[in-house]
Parts: structure tokens; sequence; C-alpha cells
């Protein structure tokens, strides 16, 4: 049976899972070999949502090509936009102001722990709890509100900036985000009491999806992904940007390497973001949210890169620059991208069924993937 | 490894690799065809051990194609940047997707998007673009399709 793993033969069934369904949250195909219910192969099939926003970056000027990032990974736009911002600030040597980093920070951190709450429901939703979606979703609205009321937009941010912020934090947000912290953690264990412990899903998450953390670095794995093999590959902590390395919080690893661990590490991630805000939201320093910049900008002739830490792991973007006002050639390094191709890997010799939780602590964005 | 000391062990590797330090990484510029041979080196090498490609994208410059391959390495949090500078025209390179898994779906991703063809790459088909697309390589600089258009 092993050898014949990664093969086709006589009698295998082909399926397809997607475009359309609803376990691939988007248009995400994935070809499956079967052989009865154990999977063989399974050969992603990218593109649906394929929009070329690297070729359409590179017609746009760097204050432009900002807001087309929200629209890839749309569950952590504000981390998009951030790397993005950062990119540019490298390449012009623009000294963010503090206010700027902090409220950047801040945001971050928010819309990490919006994205791993809408994970955590539509991951269980998969694997067929219905209920802490709802759950989910009542937290994961009350970030939205907040960020509606500074960024004018509740999905697509475009809030980060070359240099800072687009405006300063409305009035309310700092009561409003305390508010916000004191109701979550009144509600931070019930994912626990209604999921965690449940020997259900329990069986259902431990062993299942293996990835050694010789894998996860071969894969190019990031994020909870990797981290659930306990690889160290969180970038606030390995090269830090903005205030990360005056905050205190830990770096969460796990090290069963199966879909249990990559859950619990999102789980905690969490609470560590809920940490940072903390130590944060009383501390943000008066003074100017956007550094003073030219009214166009051009970066000088080089390459630039720079990383941030988003919900799924490292974004990159890469800058090639012929001192225009806008880049030759841009890369985004998704994380998505990566982790999918690991996924393969992982369902080699599992159960049907078993590739839905792969698929949900995997956490994919289907137009991260596709850019 | 600091850059100067990275320079010194890829000289002793690669006698005719070119440098360049103007930016934040240190990129080595090597032949096509000396590249299955460093990148073996690069993995294995006690002091080097570049586990980690976090990204390979392809660049064209209207007159050549560029290679690029970021490393980083988990033990040493070292990076490089590699280049390899590819004929226009017919674009080729060895694969390293046996080396780093993670090549397989970003060569993919070059081979449609830029022409490039890997040597002995295991799968080397149409990853994003539907078929049909072969021989088209829409992130070319010279590339023009009015009906799926692309351009801002």
């Amino acid at each position: 049976m092993v050898e014949e793993i990664g093969t086709t033969t006589e009698g295998d069934l082909i399926i397809n899972v997607g475009p359309q369904h609803p376990a691939t949250h988007g248009v995400l195909h994935l070809v499956i070999t079967l052989n009865g219910e154990t999977v063989k192969k399974v050969e992603p099939h990218l593109g649906y949502i394929h929009r070329s926003i690297e070729k359409m970056c590179e017609s746009l000027t760097y204050r432009q090509f900002i807001y087309v990032t929200s629209r890839m990974d749309y569950l952590s736009s504000h981390i998009n936009n951030h790397g993005c911002a950062l990119c540019v600030e490298k390449g012009l040597q623009i000294e963010v102001p503090a206010r700027a980093q902090v409220i950047r920070v801040i945001m971050d951190e928010l819309t990490r722990i919006a994205s791993h709450e809408l994970w955590w429901g539509a991951m269980a939703m998969d694997i067929g709890a219905f209920t802490p979606f709802f759950h989910a979703f009542r937290e994961r609205e009350s970030i939205n509100d907040i960020m509606e009321e500074t960024c004018g937009a509740r999905l697509t941010m475009n809030y980060m900036v070359p240099g800072g912020v687009m405006i300063d934090i409305h009035p309310n947000f700092q009561k409003k985000v305390k508010d916000f912290i004191a109701f979550y953690r009144t509600k931070m264990n019930e994912s626990d009491e209604l999921l965690t412990g449940n020997i259900i899903f329990q069986n259902r998450m431990k062993g299942v999806g293996l990835l050694s953390k010789e894998d996860a670095i071969s894969f190019g794995c990031t994020g909870p992904t990797a981290r659930g093999s306990g690889l160290n590959c969180d970038i606030r902590k390995l090269y830090p940007y903005e205030i990360y390395n005056s905050v205190t919080f830990e770096e969460v690893l796990e090290t069963s390497g199966d879909s249990l661990a990559r859950y619990m590490v999102r789980l905690r991630e969490i609470k560590q973001s809920i940490n940072i805000i903390e130590q944060l939201i009383d501390n943000i320093p008066e003074g100017d949210f956007q550094a003073k910049t030219k009214a166009v900008l051009k970066l000088p002739k080089g390459e630039f890169y720079s990383r941030v830490e988003t919900a799924r792991g490292e974004f990159g973007v890469y800058i090639v620059s012929e001192g225009g006002t806008t880049p030759y050639r841009i890369k985004f390094r998704s994380p998505g991208f990566a982790n999918l191709s690991a996924l393969d890997h992982m369902a080699r010799g599992s159960k049907l069924g078993d590739l839905v939780a792969m698929m949900g602590t995997l956490d994919l964005v289907i137009p991260d993937i596709d850019r | 490894m600091t850059n100067e000391e990275l320079k010194t062990t890829i000289t002793e590797l690669i006698a005719t690799a070119a440098f360049d330090e103007t930016g934040e990484w240190l990129n080595v510029v090597v032949d096509p065809k000396e590249w299955l041979t460093l990148a073996l080196q690069l993995q294995n090498h006690h002091s080097l051990y570049f586990d980690y490609l976090f990204c390979v994208t392809c660049i064209d410059w209207k007159t050549h194609l560029t290679m690029a391959y970021h490393l980083s390495s988990t033990s040493y949090r070292h990076n490089i940047v590699i280049k390899i500078n590819l004929d226009r025209e017919a674009p080729e390179v060895e694969t390293v997707s046996h080396l780093w898994q993670t090549a397989n779906f970003n060569e993919r991703e070059a081979y449609e998007m830029f022409g490039v063809h890997f040597i002995n790459h295991p799968d080397l088909r149409l990853l994003i673009l539907p078929d049909g697309w072969e021989g088209r390589n829409p992130m070319r600089k010279d590339f023009e399709d009015p009906v799926n258009m692309i351009r801002l």
C-alpha cells in the first residue's frame, strides 16, 4: 500500500474538491487521487482568483500600490499594508513617528485576533461543529467595529501608508479597545470549553496531518503552521520591526506537528496578542501619526525586501526599483502559497475526511495564495 | 556569518561568483551551469547551512531574465540572495525542488509567468494559469492581452 502512494493505478478514484466547495473557503480546486478512502495524492489547481496583483503594482505608484495589497490576504489586510509600507520606508529611509509605530502594532495585533477568531469558527464548521462559528463572529464583529471607526473600513483597511498611518485614531479608540479586551477576557475560555476539550474534536485532530520540523522548513512553511511543528519562525521575534522588541510576549511553540498542535498555537497566540495590546493601549505616545513625506515618492535604484508576521506566517515584499515612481518588479511572498505546498505531503496516506481537518488548520486564504 | 565571511566562503566554493553588496543582504551572481553545485553546497556546507528558501522569483530586464533565490538559515540566521542571469529567448536553469521542496511550486509559477524552463523539475506544468496559456508569459514586460487585461 505504502509504495503505491503518490501514483495512480487502475481502480483509483479521482475526485475534485472545489473550486466551489464549502470546506475550501474560496475558490481552491484540489484534484484528489483516492484508493478507497485513502488519499494517494492531492494536487492543487490554483488561479481561480488570480488577479495578477504583482503586475498591476508595476503600473501603480508607491502610494497607490498599497491599496491593492489589502485584497490579497483580506483577513489580515492591516499587516499586508504594514509590510508594504515598511518596504517603501526602508527604501526611502523614512523614520516613522513613535505614535504611528504603536498604533500600527495595536492594529496588527487586533487583526491577528480577528483573523484567528474567524479561522477558529470556520475550521470548527469544516469538521462539523456549527456553534463555534457564531461565537467567533460575535467577537470578530467587535474588532471590525473598532476598525470601522478609525479606518472607515471593516475588511480592506488601507490604513497604513508610507511614513505612518493615514489618519489619527478615533477619540473613542482606546476606550473601545479596552472595553473589547475586558469583554474578550470573559469569553476567551469559551473556545476551550466549547471545542478544545471535546473528545470527538480531539480524535479528529490528534495525529492528523503530521508535518515534521524538517519538512516545515523545506516547504517554506511559516506562521502557526510551522510553529506547530516546533520551528522558531516568528518574524516579530527574529527580525523585530516597529516596537516589537520593546513589548513582552512569547513565541508560541508546539512540537507534535499535527493538526491539534497548529490549533493550539493559534489559540495561544490570541492570548499573546491580547498581552501586547494591553501593554500598549495606555501608552500611545503623543505626536505625529505620520512622518512628513514628499507628495511623489521615488525609491532609489536598488532592491528592498521587508517581512512581517501576518496571521498566517511570513509575508515578504520584494521591490526592485529602477529609480522611478513605480516599482519595476514587485514580488509578494505570501505565507499561504508555501503552506499549501505542504498539503500534498501531509495528506498522503491519510483518510479523505482528515483532509478537511488539515486544510482547516493550515488556515488557507485563497486570494493570498493566488495573488 | 557576516556578509564578508559569506563572501569568502562562497568564493572558495565557486571561484567565478560575482558579488554585489549594495543591498541589505549579500547578492551572489552565478552562472546557470554552476547553480546546482552551489545550491548543494549552500544547503549542506557546515558553516552555511541555508535550509530555508523563502522567496523565489524572476525579474524581466527586457534584455535578459534574472532568477532570484532568497535563502536563509534557521540555525545561523544569515540571509543571502542568489541571482542567475538567463537568456531571455531560451531561459533554462536546473531545478532545486529536490533540495528545497518549496521550490516546486515557486518554480512552476516562474515557469508559467516568465517562461523559465527548469531542467529536471518533476512536475513542470501550469499552476495558476488555465490550460492553453503555455508559451504566453503574462509577467513579462512585453506581454499585452487586450482581452484579459492585467495592467492598470
